[in-house]
């Protein structure tokens, strides 16, 4: 059933919002023990916020869009009273005496707030493999990751639990995890959703966006989360957004761009749905335009050095002095340097050292510098790009999800599997995975689509295309 | 414009230390291997010469974002000190100082 | 003016952090206030909680643009940068401030003796939390323990950085001086030392003669008062000198000055610089005061003190040297609003300045909201000699307690009727009559009685006769 459906039914008593918990919470507890997609979760407050939207509805009032539609969130977003973990030992048991403005527009919507999902440790992994609380099983094969780092709230989604989620994306964190989990993720434009509450790791890169099981879904939840946040100095001054009034009026005339740097050095499989894709939208009208951008090859060096370098100093807060954990020693120097040691996993370690050596002096205009001239690179390359096309198709992931260990012993390979995802972030351009079949072993393929800034609209008319044509 | 020289163990303890992070010395080498190889991918772009080109701090072209200067309610002190790790007389309470603040 | 020995000059330039008078902090929408209960001015943006995100404060630009045009810089476009460095009075571990593009740029203060400082740059950041240190002496050293109070966190500041133009350490307290009458005259910063919220750090070198190039220098921290900036540059300079023609060389280093000890100590040496990491602030946006913005906020600029002491030479005519020191002292005090207002109605300008220099500025903070009339109409009084110097200076009093008040109902409750004609005359001579064997010594020219006479006249007539009237009369009958 879709999110609309579901809220209307809610609205009208045709379901009640506490069975909608109930049948949740249920999904939840039948599977969760394998999955491990939620790091908490409160049943019975879950269940008490079902029954304030039932009364609100008894009330002859209408709790709103979401009204009693379940929805997980990435537990890197603060939600006032509710342990936040970032997935890091270091903030294991804080609970936020504040909302990020995403949950207080998720709950001025009607949502039930399921619980919190599990990521790659403060963001930083394209598996899950890297939260300190056990890595999320994809849903589909668990041998296999659900990608990262949003994977709780893909697997979450992806195993029926509920029909939507947050992510956060800085890299491809809701791309690629959505990819190999078979479901809908959108990164929207930078500054369309407010970061206030997101818990930082590249602020400059960072933006919350939806996971869906279909594209109105993952539609109403945008509209929803998007706007104008005067908490947010990056966010932007525009009214949000309206992608469903257009979402189904085709793409009948779209210039579709292909570029190589999209698709190249992905498997035959995911290749092949990539093309796929392109006929489904030549097919219901749209042109193909054949270009090339050498440029956003740049975008994987530029981003490992700028995320890094930002979440070197967005991490430094964690010492030990206002909140989370704090291994004791003589002096506070001391005492700060235990307690990031024993809080941050290897991952984050390894972020934090690259950013502080890419900003140390003697080494910043040589590599932050740089990245940040990349990053001005690959914003000229979009604009050349889109002045010949409306968006960019291409493939999220270069694989399908792949197993555990496979790639944890070589960062670089790790990285790798954010290729195609990276330069929308470094562009601050809305870039959307839509699940497109599956490979010989029945994983999910999901295809990407790319636009500038502000094309959701353009971008959900397609989406919707291609996931009516998907079993082509 | 670039004198990436490889990274090595000196490095890397004198990034640890800079980012508060003790290593053992097994930690010093299996980073400094990783680090080392995640530059040398960051060495092709910092061999690009990009003289000409501006850098982009941040992907939106927005300025003047400013509020009023108006008090808006603070937290609850409680709820804030029992989110501490220690806490005396209504302050967060640290170990030993060593070294005055730069 | 300098006690440095000869052929020695020392080069000095001044950091001086002002908190701006906002109502709230720099980023968020906590208040900026002195003195309150620790840790209730603090919420997610300025606890560094994380999520937060910081929004600028619009008049703290403002105030900071203020600064600026006090000091004739050129205002300009600029942007945040994060300063990386760990300590517990810093929530997010690095401070919001300006590194490459200030908000305010190069610039000038001219000091009273007409010799032009340059400013290179005053530019806006965050202020910390405040650390007290329990055990030992209270003092850093020594101490096992230390509390933070976040409540000035995010406190917006101006950072005001001078040139090296200054030679003595007379100059360079005149500096601090004037520019913290400046701070206070464009309404931007309260300029009170005592409480930190400015707080003056000095670069210190010497060299042998003006035209050698500039000695390594040595930065002192925790100069909290204008008499601890005179002191303890001219305590490094004289350290430096002696170091160097023992042969010795000055090390870069930031140095803490001790005011109790009179001297300054090693805090840390070039080598434990710190490596800050300046990038820009990802989560911040760019400023760019539009030129209407910058004219509006010039056109709101009173006039500067060096105007302003303009203004009361031009009232005084040719003004004495005590008069200058006076009047400087009287406008970086913000007092000479009191004066202009009381020639205004028609009191005489050296009385207005030596009643303004000294009754209103040793009257303390409540002096900002006295009604300048009511003080105007007391001098009218003394004066016309309706009052005595004495009870002038009592009624003034009650009129600053109560913030005005009418004066003549103040003379009158106090008992101060205006003597009548000839009550003087009656009084000296009784005394006189009182104590025939001092006054013959007096007539035979023994000065000192003059204080008897006069303490004796004084207290016969409550206060109430007129000093100079009582000298007079004195004068007259001695040599008659
Ligand atoms: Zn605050």
């Amino acid at each position: 059933m879709s999110v609309f459906d579901l809220a209307q039914q809610v609205r009208t008593k045709q379901r009640r919002a506490i069975d909608v918990a109930n049948d949740t919470l249920a999904a939840i507890d039948a599977r969760d023990n394998e999955i491990n997609a939620f790091l908490h979760l409160d049943a019975e407050t879950i269940r008490s916020q079902a029954e304030r939207i039932d009364a609100t509805v008894d009330a002859g009032g209408d709790p709103g869009r979401l009204a009693g539609v379940p929805v997980a969130i990435k537990d890197n977003l603060c939600q006032r009273g509710v342990p936040t973990t970032c997935a890091s030992k270091i903030l294991e048991g804080w609970k936020p005496p504040y909302d990020a403005t995403v949950i207080t527009k998720l709950t001025q919507a009607g949502a039930i707030l399921v619980g919190k999902t599990n990521l790659d440790e403060f963001a930083m992994g394209s598996s899950t493999e890297n939260s300190a609380f056990g890595a999320t099983k994809n849903p589909i094969d668990p041998s296999r990751v659900p990608g990262g780092s949003s994977g709780g709230s893909a697997a979450a989604v992806g195993a029926d639990y509920l029909p939507l989620s947050l992510g956060s994306d800085t890299g491809g964190s809701i791309r690629q995890p959505a990819a190999f989990c078979g479901v809908v993720g959108l990164k929207p434009t930078y500054g369309t959703v407010s970061r206030y509450g997101l818990i930082a790791f590249a602020s400059s890169l960072d933006q919350v966006g939806p996971f869906a099981r279909s594209v109105d879904d993952a539609g109403i939840l945008f509209e929803v989360i998007a706007g104008h946040d005067p908490m947010d100095s990056t966010s932007l001054n525009a009214p949000a957004p309206d992608v469903m009034t257009t979402i189904n009026d085709g793409v009948a005339g779209l210039r579709v761009g292909i570029v190589p740097e999209l698709i190249d050095g992905t498997s035959d499989e995911v290749r092949d749905r990539v093309v796929a894709a392109q006929e489904a939208l030549v097919a219901q009208g749209a042109t193909l335009v054949e270009l090339s951008a050498p440029e956003l090859r740049l975008g994987l060096a530029a981003y490992y050095l700028i995320a890094p370098a930002e979440a070197s100093s967005n991490l430094a807060r964690y010492d030990g002095v206002r909140y989370g954990n704090r291994v004791d020693a003589p002096d506070v120097a001391a005492m700060m340097t235990a307690t990031r040691t024993a809080g941050f996993g290897d991952e984050v370690k390894r972020r934090i050292m690259l950013g502080t050596y890419a900003l140390s002096a003697g080494y910043y205009d040589a590599y932050y510098g740089q990245a940040q001239k990349v990053r001005t690179l690959i914003i000229e390359t979009f604009a050349r790009l889109y002045a010949q096309c409306d968006v960019l198709l291409g493939a999220t992931t270069p694989t399908t999800a792949f197993e555990f260990g496979a790639k944890t012993a070589d960062p670089m390979a790790m990285y790798y599997s954010d290729i195609f995802t990276i330069p929308s972030n470094l562009a601050g351009h809305p870039a959307m995975s839509v699940p497109f079949g599956v490979d010989g072993d029945g994983l999910p393929i999901g295809v990407q689509l790319l636009g500038p800034a502000l094309s959701e609209p353009t971008l959900f008319r397609a989406a919707k295309i291609l996931e009516s044509e998907a079993g082509r | 414009m670039s004198e990436a020289r490889p990274l090595d163990a000196s490095d890397v303890t004198k990034v640890a230390s800079l980012a508060r992070l003790s290593l053992s010395d097994a930690e010093v080498e299996r980073f400094t291997g990783q680090l080392a190889r995640i530059l040398e991918s960051a060495a092709e772009i910092a061999e690009l010469d990009l003289g000409d080109v501006s850098p982009t701090a941040h992907p939106l072209a927005l300025a003047n974002v400013l509020r009023e200067d108006d008090v808006r309610a603070s937290l609850d002190r409680d709820e804030v000190l029992s989110q501490a790790p220690s806490v005396n007389d209504r302050r967060f309470s640290v170990p030993k100082i060593v070294g005055e603040a730069p | 003016m300098s006690a440095l020995p000869d052929g020695w000059t020392m080069v000095v330039g001044l950091e001086v952090h002002t908190e701006l008078r906002t109502d709230t902090k720099l980023f968020c929408g906590c208040a900026n206030n002195f003195g309150d209960e620790p840790n209730t001015n603090i919420c997610p943006v300025c606890l560094g909680l994380p999520g937060a995100l910081p929004v600028l404060n619009q008049r703290a630009v403002e105030y900071a643009i203020r600064i600026g045009l006090a000091l004739n810089c050129v205002v300009q476009n600029s942007s945040f940068h994060r300063k990386n460095y760990f300590y517990p009075d810093m929530p997010k571990d690095f401070q919001i401030s300006q590194y490459d593009v200030p908000i305010n740029g190069p610039g000038y203060l001219d000091l009273p003796d007409g010799v032009r400082v340059g400013i290179e740059r005053a530019h806006l950041e965050e202020d910390t939390g405040k650390t007290t240190h329990l055990g030992g002496t209270g003092r850093i050293h020594g101490s096992d323990e230390s509390l933070v109070d976040y409540n000035r966190s995010g406190v917006p500041l101006v950072e005001i950085v001078s040139c090296p133009d200054i030679r003595s350490a007379a100059q360079a307290r005149a500096y601090a001086a004037e520019l913290r009458s400046i701070l206070i005259a464009s309404g931007a910063s309260d300029g009170r030392m005592e409480e930190g919220s400015m707080r003056v750090d000095a670069n210190v070198s010497v060299r042998r003669g003006d035209d050698q190039p500039f000695g390594t220098r040595c930065e002192i921290k925790n100069l909290n008062s204008l008499r601890s900036v005179q002191r303890a540059v001219e305590y490094e300079a004289l350290r430096q000198i002696a170091l160097l023609e023992d042969g010795g060389t000055v090390t870069q280093e930031t140095r803490h000055w001790d005011e109790d000890a009179g001297k300054t100590h090693t805090l840390r040496t070039k080598e434990e610089a710190y490596d800050y990491r300046y990038f820009p602030e990802p989560d911040l946006v760019p400023v760019e005061p539009t030129s209407e913005f910058i004219d509006t906020v010039r056109s709101e600029l009173g006039p500067m003190p060096a105007e302003r002491r303009a203004t009361l030479v031009s009232l005084l005519g040719e003004p004495t040297d005590a008069q200058l020191d006076q009047l400087l002292s009287v406008v970086e005090q913000g007092l000479d609003s009191f004066v202009v207002a009381a020639v205004a109605a028609g009191v005489n300008a050296p009385l207005a300045l030596t009643r303004t220099s000294n009754e209103l500025a040793a009257s303390g903070d409540v002096v900002a909201t006295v009604d300048a009339q009511a003080v105007a109409a007391t001098l009218l009084m003394e004066q016309a000699g309706e009052l005595s110097a004495t009870q002038s200076k009592a009624v003034l009093q009650e009129v600053i307690v109560n913030g005005g008040g009418d004066p003549k109902a103040i003379a009158k409750a106090k008992g101060f009727e205006q003597m009548a004609d000839g009550a003087l005359d009656t009084i000296l001579d009784e005394v006189i009559a009182a104590h025939p064997d001092e006054w013959s010594r007096f007539c035979d020219g023994d000065d000192k009685l003059q204080g008897f006479f006069t303490g004796k006249i004084m207290a016969a007539t409550k206060g109430q006769a007129d000093g100079k009237a009582v000298a007079a009369g004195l004068r007259t009958r001695r040599s008659a």
